[in-house]
């Protein structure tokens, strides 16, 4: 499903990524670990599509298309999914609209009839039952005056509206209470299938306990310097990332 | 009456012709006295005659006068403007105002080149108020009520209120009894062409609401330029104790017509009025509001919402006259700009020293969609009371890129994030119009302007 080699990004003129390969299949969950600063987010943000991530060398296929030439809204509407680290408050834009136009992008991409609003609302109320959403964050601005737990469920409930092909959870789990974590972690599992992809980034193991992942891979410096299986995450857990850090400066 | 002398940039010859254009306003106020004079009351004649005194005295404004300082009207001093005539084409008029025109009026009024048109006007039998065009009140038995008001209006020493003055023929008058609730809107719509050479119309629409009178007044500007026309229009409002007036001002005129018009409000005794100004078409656009809160206990309401493109230019100035106490003024204009636009706003707040317990409150944003666009905003406090409260903010910035990621990050093409976001910030001034009709035709008008703006780009 998405086949990333030798990508190399810079931001804020420093060269963060130095060159990551992954490959994701379908069906899969891939934890990406590491330190602050080992360029996790930058790896999320990159695959997304944001502008001030710049690619300066490597590739990345995405359901057999060249991702990395796609603006982010068609990588959006081809089923590629970011939940933002620290989703953006868009004050004014009301939450349910820009889900349904979000929504009805992503379909009409699919050639599947847009949804009217009684069908919309039918299934958002559907889907915020899932995630604990109060039904009135729905007729909110976007993430306006959210707790830091409402914000990363929003994202999620997001997720589980547009049902992506390839979700990327950008440090969800960073600043959630054990509640919050456990309705989200229940949410993505909910979503977990054979034909859909997750690349979870985080800083810590606790959040594979309720994710269980397929793969664990450890990023420090800009490079994958590990990969495994979920056992190496308890092994970070028990070892801190020093040991790997130091085996990636070998390499 | 030269524009005191060549400004910088103007050659000789350019001057030379401004003071010929100045010239051709005598002349046209000449012909305007000797063929469409004659019908007014003295008391109209001689305060035409004073207003063009005071207006041949000062000339038109150049960019040295405070007022003026980033508006030029150099484009508007040069052209030879005639008195708009009848138009040739009625089937075009009526096309343009049924654009505009909506159901469940209590009466809709339309002035066609400045003047009033019986035939396109209606009054609902039964909507409890007296309406019509201002020309036929001057005659009648109204003459002496519109006396009083607009002679207290007079001629403040603003140009264009002198030059409107000089030429005041007809527009339309609104009374609305006190006591009179009239829930359905009041329509004036305000329509110019100009045929084979440039025009100017100068109408004056003249509205007063009585003692616990309520009512609500659209004034729509529409017109199709073939040369450039002028449209200055003063509008002249004055409440009694406890009436209440919302006013609505949908500027949406063609980019061949400059727009400069004034308005001036006098709000009585616990009073209410508010003002949603909307200017989304025009040139070279000005906009004055000037409220005077002359009771106790008076509150008006100023929001504006403009959207300017090309090389266009949009200026307003309000001014906030807090002359008595426990008065409350809310102020809330926010602009979106493009290509080489340029805006202008200046607020002033007067707060007199009797005026104590001024609530005043001033907001100007503006949004600016391109490298090139640019605005001159200033805020004017001037508080003689110590027992006030005034704020005042002004914000100036571009779309925020992390918002259009977001949206774009969840498949919204970039035309859509960027829509939904000018959206969001033109709905807070959008969501405050009450008459659904005219919400509707502003939203459309504002995607409208946006979508042209994305063609001119491309």
């Amino acid at each position: 499903m998405l086949d990333v080699k030798g990508l190399k990004v810079r931001a804020e003129g420093k060269d963060i990524l130095r060159g990551v390969n992954l490959t994701v299949q379908a069906g899969e969950v891939h934890a990406i670990m590491g330190p602050n600063g080992s360029g996790k987010s930058t790896l999320a943000r990159a695959l997304a599509g944001h502008p001030q991530y710049e690619v300066t060398a490597g590739e990345a296929r995405y359901l057999g298309q060249d991702l990395l030439a796609m603006d982010p809204d068609e990588r959006a509407r081809l089923g590629l999914f970011m939940a933002f680290q620290y989703p953006v408050e868009i004050a004014g834009v009301n939450n349910a609209y820009f889900l349904k136009a979000a929504l009805n992008a992503r379909r009409k991409q699919q050639g599947l009839e847009e949804l009217d609003a009684i069908e919309f609302m039918a299934l958002i109320r559907d889907k915020a039952g899932l995630l604990d959403i109060d039904q009135s964050m729905l007729s909110r601005a976007v993430n306006e005056g959210f707790s830091g737990g409402e914000k990363k469920r929003n994202e999620i409930f997001q997720m589980a509206v547009l049902e992506p092909t390839l979700a990327i959870l950008d440090e969800t789990d960073s600043g959630l209470d054990i509640d919050a974590l456990r309705v989200v972690s229940h949410g993505v599992n909910a979503m977990r299938n054979t034909d859909r992809a997750f690349i979870v980034v985080t800083h810590y193991q606790r959040l594979l306990n309720y994710i269980v992942p397929d793969v664990v891979h450890v990023l420090t410096d800009g490079v994958i310097v590990r990969s495994g299986g979920k056992e190496l995450a308890l092994e970070l857990e028990e070892k801190g990332y020093g040991w790997l850090e130091a085996a990636g400066a070998k390499a | 009456m030269a524009r005191g002398g060549g400004s910088e940039g103007v050659s000789s010859a350019a001057t030379g012709a401004t003071v010929e254009r100045s010239d051709f306003i005598l002349t046209e106020y000449d012909r305007f006295v000797r063929e469409r004079g004659g019908a007014a009351p003295s008391w109209v004649r001689e305060l035409r005659g004073q207003a063009l005194t005071r207006f041949a005295e000062a000339g038109f404004p150049t960019t040295r006068d405070e007022e003026w300082r980033f508006t030029s009207v150099a484009p508007i001093a040069e052209t030879a403007f005639q008195l708009a005539a009848e138009p040739a084409d009625r089937g075009a008029i009526q096309g343009l105002v049924a654009d505009v025109a909506f159901d469940g009026v209590a009466a809709r009024l339309v002035i066609v080149n400045g003047r009033f048109s019986h035939e396109l006007s209606t009054v609902r039998p039964g909507s409890g108020i007296a309406a019509g065009g201002l020309a036929t009140a001057l005659a009648g038995d109204r003459s002496a009520r519109l006396e009083q008001q607009i002679t207290k209006l007079a001629v403040d020493g603003r140009p264009f209120v002198a030059l409107n003055t000089a030429f005041m023929e007809d527009g339309a008058f609104v009374e609305i009894p006190a006591g009179a609730v009239v829930a359905a809107p009041i329509h004036i719509v305000v329509v110019t062409t100009s045929g084979a050479s440039p025009a100017v119309a100068h109408p004056r629409i003249v509205v007063a609401a009585g003692a616990n009178a309520q009512a609500t007044i659209v004034e729509t500007y529409i017109g199709a330029a073939a040369k450039p026309y002028l449209m200055n229009a003063v509008s002249d409002v004055v409440l009694d104790e406890n009436a209440v007036v919302e006013h609505y001002k949908d500027q949406r005129e063609p980019v061949g017509a400059h727009h400069i018009a004034t308005m001036h409000v006098r709000l009585g005794r616990s009073s209410t009025f508010t003002s949603q100004a909307f200017a989304f078409g025009g040139h070279i656009v000005r906009n004055d509001i000037l409220a005077v809160l002359g009771g106790e206990g008076g509150e008006c309401t100023l929001n504006g919402l403009y959207f300017s493109d090309g090389r266009r230019l949009v200026d307003n100035h309000t001014t906030i006259d807090h002359a008595l106490p426990h008065c409350a003024s809310h102020e809330l204009y926010k602009g979106i700009l493009a290509g080489k636009a340029r805006a202008v706003f200046n607020g002033k707040i007067v707060v007199r020293p009797d005026a104590q317990k001024t609530d005043a409150k001033q907001t100007n944003r503006a949004l600016l969609l391109s490298d090139g666009a640019q605005i001159n905003t200033k805020p004017q406090l001037e508080i003689f009371a110590d027992d006030v409260k005034c704020t005042h903010g002004a914000a100036i910035g571009q779309l925020d890129d992390e918002a259009m990621f977001y949206l774009r990050a969840r498949g919204l093409t970039a035309v859509e994030a960027r829509d939904l976001l000018i959206h969001a910030f033109a709905g807070e001034i959008l969501n405050q119009i009450k008459v659904e009709p005219v919400r509707a035709q502003m939203e459309t008008g504002l995607y409208a302007q946006l979508a042209r703006d994305l063609e001119d780009r491309a």
